[in-house]
Order: structure tokens, then sequence, then C-alpha cells
């Protein structure tokens, strides 16, 4: 099965971290990475750029409505996300939990279906 | 022990938003940086037990609102004291605030730090401390001046502010616009303050720049649709990609040409090109958005030589249909010597000569002019009227470079 681990957290937080702090986040993240890669269990993962460069695209109505998305969220947003080959959903929390987990909040979502072709990664 | 380095990350990104509401629901300044101190404190000591809450700024509002509640109720033996709520305060905040509100109180936040009897240093200094929350040292350092004179500049700044009476009403549509206009423009300067004068200490430099940007994220996400605030979020993500680049291990300034592109962030530059791509798409162009555009062509060259200085051009005609100054034709100069040769580029600029008789780059850029059409003494003249007329050291050091280099030139061979 797969499960995709989805990260939300406060946008902006991460840059007000020390260095030394975001070394130990991107720590966390590589032990994941190379976690599955050894298993032959990772899949695409990213991370997304702020959403005040996102747009929302609505059906309008003679025609799709591009917009700028809705007034900025104090909530969480959704900042990165990960595809993981698991073979039951305990697999796949403890695999998520190996990501830090009080910058944000993690969500593990098995995934219906995907695809797509290696892409050159951060192009 | 858990690692809790997140926290203060996570009081740093809310408060912008918190003391805006906080300010509204005083009506004063030091009360509501008082009561998000306050609320900071609670949060330290509640959120590592019991994680951060769902809302953390909603948290920190309700908080600092009901620290600084009862210690006027206290001071004042007014009614009796509420109950401790140091852990316990977990309410439901859905809809407590809505985003309207946060709209309307990071603008004013920002705009009472813009009042025009401000000197802009003083208008920058309480924006980074009341906004961005830095300290008064880290501020201090930016502007090369002691502690305790900036403390008393910011102390004498926020009277100021006060005196003349906080801005609480509503505003209109056209006073927002208004609003958003000057604190735009106020947050460009607070850009320009770290990225243009490399003297002083280049790490609090950078975090000028950074604010800047983080403050601009901030409003642009609080006013999704407005074109020039991306544009100007472009425009500073570009300039700041290459500031790894831009200075030698010395402290001396490397130009553009010969900087080590593999030094500049790419994700920055990817982030300011999808900005500028989003904000073209309003057709609603302005001057912050085609100097986005300038420097995203600058940005998108693997080398220098590979620079579509045809494009640039273009982008300064567009730019000097809004801006007619002598610096931006100036600037288009630059691009047009490098398309056309520096003949042209000397006969655009020739015009110029008294309204830019006074600035350093005028001087500067004429006196490199002349030195490619090889007329060395005429070079050297206007390279020497440019060292008059720097304004930091960096900027001599790279005179005096380019002075000692038509020396050189000029130098008889020996032997």
């Amino acid at each position: 099965m797969l499960y995709s681990i989805l990260i939300y957290g406060t946008e902006g937080l991460f840059d007000k971290l020390s260095p030394e702090a975001q070394e130990a986040l991107l720590g966390k993240h590589r032990h994941l990475q190379e976690t599955m890669r050894d298993k032959g269990k990772l899949g695409p993962f990213a991370r997304l750029m702020p959403t005040t460069t996102a747009v929302a695209i609505r059906g309008g109505g003679k025609a799709p409505l591009v917009t700028d998305g809705p007034y900025a969220e104090t909530k969480e947003a959704l900042l990165g996300f990960y595809i993981v080959e698991c073979d039951s959903l305990e697999e796949a929390i403890e695999a998520a939990k190996l990501l830090p987990l009080d910058v944000g909040t993690l969500e593990v979502r098995p995934v219906s279906w995907f695809g797509g072709e290696h892409l050159h990664a951060g192009a | 022990m858990a690692d809790t380095s997140w926290i203060g990350a996570a009081l740093a990104a809310a408060r912008p938003r918190a003391v805006g509401a906080l300010m509204r629901h005083f009506r004063d300044i030091d009360r509501a940086e008082d009561a998000f101190q306050e609320a900071c404190i609670r949060a330290l000591r509640a959120w590592p037990d019991n994680g951060p809450p769902a809302d953390p700024t909603a948290w920190l509002i309700f908080v600092g609102r009901n620290v600084a509640i009862d210690d006027l109720r206290r001071t004042s033996r007014l009614g009796p004291l509420a109950e401790d709520h140091d852990v316990a305060v977990q309410p439901d905040m859905e809809g407590y605030l809505d985003d309207r509100d946060y709209r309307d109180d990071v603008l004013r936040l920002l705009f009472v730090c813009c009042h025009p009897d401000l000197s802009v240093t003083d208008q920058l200094a309480l924006a980074l401390k009341i906004v961005a929350g830095l300290s008064v040292q880290e501020i201090a350092r930016a502007f090369l001046v002691a502690p305790k004179a900036m403390e008393q500049r910011i102390t004498r700044a926020k009277r100021r502010v006060g005196a003349a009476g906080l801005p609480f009403e509503t505003p209109s549509t056209a006073e927002r616009t208004q609003r958003l206009t000057v604190v735009t423009a106020m947050i460009y300067l607070m850009f320009n303050e770290g990225y243009a004068s490399a003297g002083g200490d280049a790490h609090i430099r950078v975090a000028l720049c950074d604010e800047a940007i983080r403050l601009l994220r901030l409003l642009l996400g609080l006013f999704p649709g407005q074109s020039e605030v991306m544009g100007l979020l472009a425009l500073c993500l570009f300039q700041h990609s290459r500031h790894r680049a831009r200075l030698d291990r010395d402290g001396a300034l490397v130009s553009l040409d010969d900087q080590d592109r593999s030094l500049w962030d790419q994700a920055a530059i990817r982030e300011g090109r999808v900005l500028i791509e989003k904000a073209l798409r309003k057709a609603s162009p302005g001057p912050y958005q085609i100097q986005a555009a300038i420097a995203g062509v600058h940005c998108a060259a693997a080398s220098a030589a590979d620079t579509d200085w045809r494009e640039i051009d273009r982008l300064y005609a567009a730019l000097q249909e809004f801006d007619p100054s002598p610096v931006v034709t100036l600037n288009r100069a630059v691009a047009v010597s490098k398309a056309d040769g520096p003949m042209a580029a000397l006969a655009m600029i020739e015009p110029l000569s008294q309204a830019l008789d006074g600035y350093f780059y005028f001087h500067g850029a004429r006196a490199a002019l002349l030195e490619e059409l090889g007329q060395l003494d005429q070079a050297r003249s206007a390279y020497q009227t440019a060292l008059t007329l720097c304004s930091n050291a960096v900027e001599t050091a790279l005179v005096e470079k380019r002075l000692a280099g038509l020396d050189k030139k000029t130098a008889v061979p020996v032997g």
C-alpha cells in the first residue's frame, strides 16, 4: 500500500529557527529519506513554496476562474509531502514519526493511485 | 528534554498578527507589546508539555489580553481577580478573529510605524522593534549606533506616534490602498538598508533583508491580489538570492559580472520567478514588478555574457514610463552599453550630467564607459569625481581598484 505523509505547519516558522535547529530538522528528513530509500520504499517527496506563490482554480460560470487563493490562514498550511510504500498503517505511522513533530502536524493518508516520471529534483 | 527552539520560532511568526490585534484592543503600542510579551512567557511554560495550541496566534492574543486585563484589575483594584488561566486557556478560538481583522491589524501596525513625522531610520527602527520583534541591540547594530541611543530613539518615536493618535477606525478601501502603498515603500527601504550598504555587521544586514522579505510575504498573504506587493517580494527575493556572492572574503563588494553564480540561492530565484508570473497575469504593471522583471533577467543568466541586455533595455524603457527619473535612465544606459556599445550609452547619459552631478553612480558609470572607449584621461577624471562622492568604504575600495587598473593601462611598458 502507498501512503502519503502530509506535513502541515505555520508558514515562515522554519525561517525563524536558528541554523542549528534548521539543520536538526532537515537531518530528520534525510533520515526518513535514507531509511525508506534503503528499503526501496521511497516515492516522490516535495517541499512546497509558500502559499503566497499559489493560485486557486475554481469552476466559474463560463470559464475556470483563477484567483490568488484565500487570505492567508493563521492555521496550518500544507508545507510538503512524502509518498512511501508501507506494508501496514503501523509502518507508515512509524515512518512519519521519524519526521520533526514539534513544528507542525503530520497526516498519514493512504494513496488511492499515483503515477509520474522521474523529474530532476529542484528544477 | 525535548528541543523547544520551535516555540521561539512560532512566537516570532505569530508576532505581527498578535501584536496588531492587541494594539487594536488596548489602543496602545506599549501595552500591546507588554501583553504579547506576557503571553509569550506563558506559552514557554505551557507549550513544551501540552504541545502548541491549534491556533497559536489566537492563543497568544487571548492570553495576552486576559493577562493585561488582570493586571489592570489588580492595579486598580477593580472587581475580583480572575482565576489563573496559565495553562488552562485552550479556548475554542474558531471565529474569534477572522482574517479581515488580521488584515487591517497588521496593516495598521506597520502603518503607524510609517508616521510622516518620523525620519526614515526611526520608521525602520520602529517597524523592526514592534512588528518584527528584533531586539534593541540588533537594531542598534544594524544602524551602527549605541544600543542606549537606539533605545531612546525608539521610545521617542513611539511617544510621538502615540501622541499623534493611532488610526483605529476600520479604513476605507481608498485608505487601505494608501496605507498599503506607504507600508510597502517602507519595507522596500528596510530591504535596501540591509542590501545597499555593505558596511558594518554583515550578519545583521542579512537579517534586515530577511525581515523585509518576511513582512512582504505576510502582507501578500493578507492582500493576495496586490500585484505590486508580489512584484516587490519578487524583487527582494531576486536581489537577496545573490547575497552570498556579493561580498568577497574581505567584505569587498563583488560586481554582478564577477560574482560566482553558483552561490546564488536558486530556491529564492524560483520563488521570485513564480511571483512575477503570477503578477503578470493580472496585467496591472507597476514599478516594483518591472524592477523585479529586470532583476529576474539577471538571475536567469548563466553567466554575465549570457544576460539578455535587449530585454533589460526594454524593461527599463517601460520603467521610465512610470518613473521618468534620471537614475532610471542611468541604469538603462548600462543595459544599452552592453547591447549597443559604450558610445550609445554615453550619449544617453550626457544630458543627465547636471541632474546627477552629485551622484556617485553617475560618475562611476560614466567613468567605466569612457574607459571602455579608451578615453583614459577623461575616465580618470570621472573616477576621481566619483571618489569624492563615495558614501562608504566598500564604494571607495571599488573606485580605487578601477583607478589602479587605469594606471596599469596607461603605464609606459618597460622593456
